[in-house]
């Protein structure tokens, strides 16, 4: 059984469809990169995932088990700005999921529990590189740091699924390598499961296992939001598939 | 260069905000010596020496009646006021803004409750507040909460919405309560933007002290004014405003410092 089982998925809005008979079958540790042209519901397919929003019709099931319509904390997200939280210096930013673990009535934690977490949250800024901003504000930081301390707040809670929103969207390129050595080194290390939603093809086709392309497959011209859109191609990256097809059919879609 | 592009430097700053103060006083003068050299009796506009004995006798020396020092007396009693009043104010902005914002049932609930309120008019239900309460401290008090907290429930509460839904979306992977997303994330970034809101209603807060001092009081720097009104005695009606108006702007600065110094991430 698929540990992410999507399966006949709708979303529609009054006067338009977004999605349509979605099918999709992820196995743990795979990294999925989606793409499309803007509109095109992959952020929409995410956000269901996330639980943010709900779908009209159809079923989405975790490792056997419906999902709820709520975020929950075995799926972790990064979005592409406003992932962490500006009143927190950097070192709260990553405690604060563990002091959401361990005080149901205060949110925080004291005395030793507390040294032992911030050890631990300490690794985990280590881990991402940036120990030495531990006490900064996120405000201080740059756009690729911010992006950094959003993955390790979310990674200290142990999610087994990771969705990134275009997480690297305002980047700088030379940031943006680097941000993905550490997103696939992470994967790795940490055995997630990965769902990033992407605009840069060439992103989509180098960094996961998998890329699956958004699209429509039938459009009304005098009612183009009649149809929504659903996963056109699912391919295994890696072993170079038929990039330039894939990519003209997004070019000309983008075009139109 | 053009106009717009023309900045005074840090001398000019000081010497251009001085001005308008020192031509003020200078007119003030002038009009005072002309209707003096009228009517040595004249009481409209008393000499600058008449307004220092006058503010010698109400802020040095001791009332012959109560013996207390009449300025700092009324100074106490109004800043009480105020004080609980606004105090009790942005508490309930607080307790009542937060859920409004953040829980959508609570918000349909009462967030037209409060917007329905916040149009009422305070001065209007003063009487009201008297009859109730009775002319004591309480409706005094009642009256600057009254015509404060509408104002603080609904900025605090459209504060809250203004938070990114990316941060409440992040908070709950993380596992967070509905408890603990109030009091770890949506709280304490609420906090500085109430201290703003408080400053912005300081001014209303002042206008009901003074509204309901004059009406109904034995002390208070509103009753004073109105009180003295009765003598035409400008020699301490215009140095009580012009106390005032310096205790207000010195509220507002402490406030000012109190968000940099308490929220340092604010306004970053």
């Amino acid at each position: 059984m698929a540990f992410v089982d999507v399966r006949n998925l709708w979303k529609r809005y009054p006067g338009k469809t977004v999605l349509e008979n979605v099918r999709l079958r992820v196995d743990e540790q795979e990294f999925v990169t989606i793409v499309g042209a803007s509109g095109c519901g992959k952020t929409t397919f995410l956000r269901m995932l996330l639980g943010e929003v709900e779908p009209c019709q159809g079923v989405i099931e975790i490792d056997g088990e419906r999902l709820v319509p709520e975020p929950r904390a075995d799926r972790g997200v990064v979005f592409q700005r406003y992932s962490v939280f500006p009143h927190l210096n950097v070192l709260a930013n990553v405690l604060l999921g563990l002091d959401f673990g361990a005080s149901a009535l205060l949110g925080r934690t004291f005395g030793r529990r507390r040294a032992l977490d911030i050890e631990r949250a300490e690794r985990m800024l280590d881990r991402v590189g940036l120990l030495s901003s531990a006490k900064n504000y996120p405000a201080e930081l740059s756009g690729g740091m911010q992006q950094r301390l959003a993955l390790a707040q979310t990674l200290i809670t142990e999610p087994g699924i990771l969705l990134l929103d275009e997480p690297f969207g305002a980047l700088d390129p030379g940031i943006r390598a680097d941000m993905h050595d550490l997103v696939r080194e992470l994967h790795r290390e940490l055995g997630l499961t990965v769902f990033m939603v992407t605009h840069d093809i060439a992103e989509g086709f180098s960094l996961g296992s998998r890329l699956l392309v958004f699209d429509k497959p039938r459009i009304d011209p005098h009612e183009p939001d009649l149809y929504g859109a659903t996963i056109t191609f699912d391919l295994p990256v890696g072993q170079r598939p038929d990039v330039d097809s894939v990519v003209n059919s997004i070019n000309v879609r983008q075009e139109a | 260069m053009r106009l717009l592009n023309r900045r005074p430097g840090n001398v000019g700053s000081l010497v251009s905000a001085a001005m308008p103060f020192a031509l003020a006083l200078v007119v003030y003068v002038a009009a005072s010596g002309v209707r003096l050299a009228d009517n040595p009796d004249d009481k409209l506009l008393p000499s600058l020496s008449t307004i220092g004995e006058a503010v010698e006798r109400v802020a040095f020396e001791p009332d012959r009646r109560t013996g207390d020092i009449i300025l700092w007396s009324d100074t106490a009693a109004s800043l009480q006021r105020l004080l609980i009043g606004i105090a009790v104010a942005a508490l309930v902005g607080l307790a009542v803004g937060v859920p409004n914002g953040l829980l959508p049932w609570f918000g349909a609930f009462w967030s037209p409750w409060v917007r329905a309120l916040s149009m009422i008019p305070p001065l209007a239900i003063l009487p009201i507040l008297f009859i109730a309460f009775g002319i004591g401290e309480l409706a005094k008090v009642m009256l600057i909460v009254l015509g404060t907290a509408p104002f603080l429930m609904r900025d605090v509460e459209q504060r809250v919405r203004e938070l990114p839904r990316e941060q409440l979306v992040k908070a709950q992977t993380l596992d967070g309560t509905t408890w603990q997303i109030a009091l770890r994330v949506v709280l304490p970034q609420v906090l500085p933007r109430l201290v703003d809101g408080v400053r912005l209603s300081l001014g209303s807060a002042w206008l009901f002290l003074i509204a309901a001092e004059a009406i109904a009081s034995t002390d208070g720097l509103g009753y004073r004014i109105f009180l003295v009104r009765r003598y035409l005695a400008m020699d301490v009606i215009l140095p009580y405003v012009a106390w005032i108006t310096l205790l207000a702007f010195a509220l507002d600065f402490a406030l000012r410092k109190l968000n940099r110094r308490c929220f340092p991430w604010y306004g970053a």
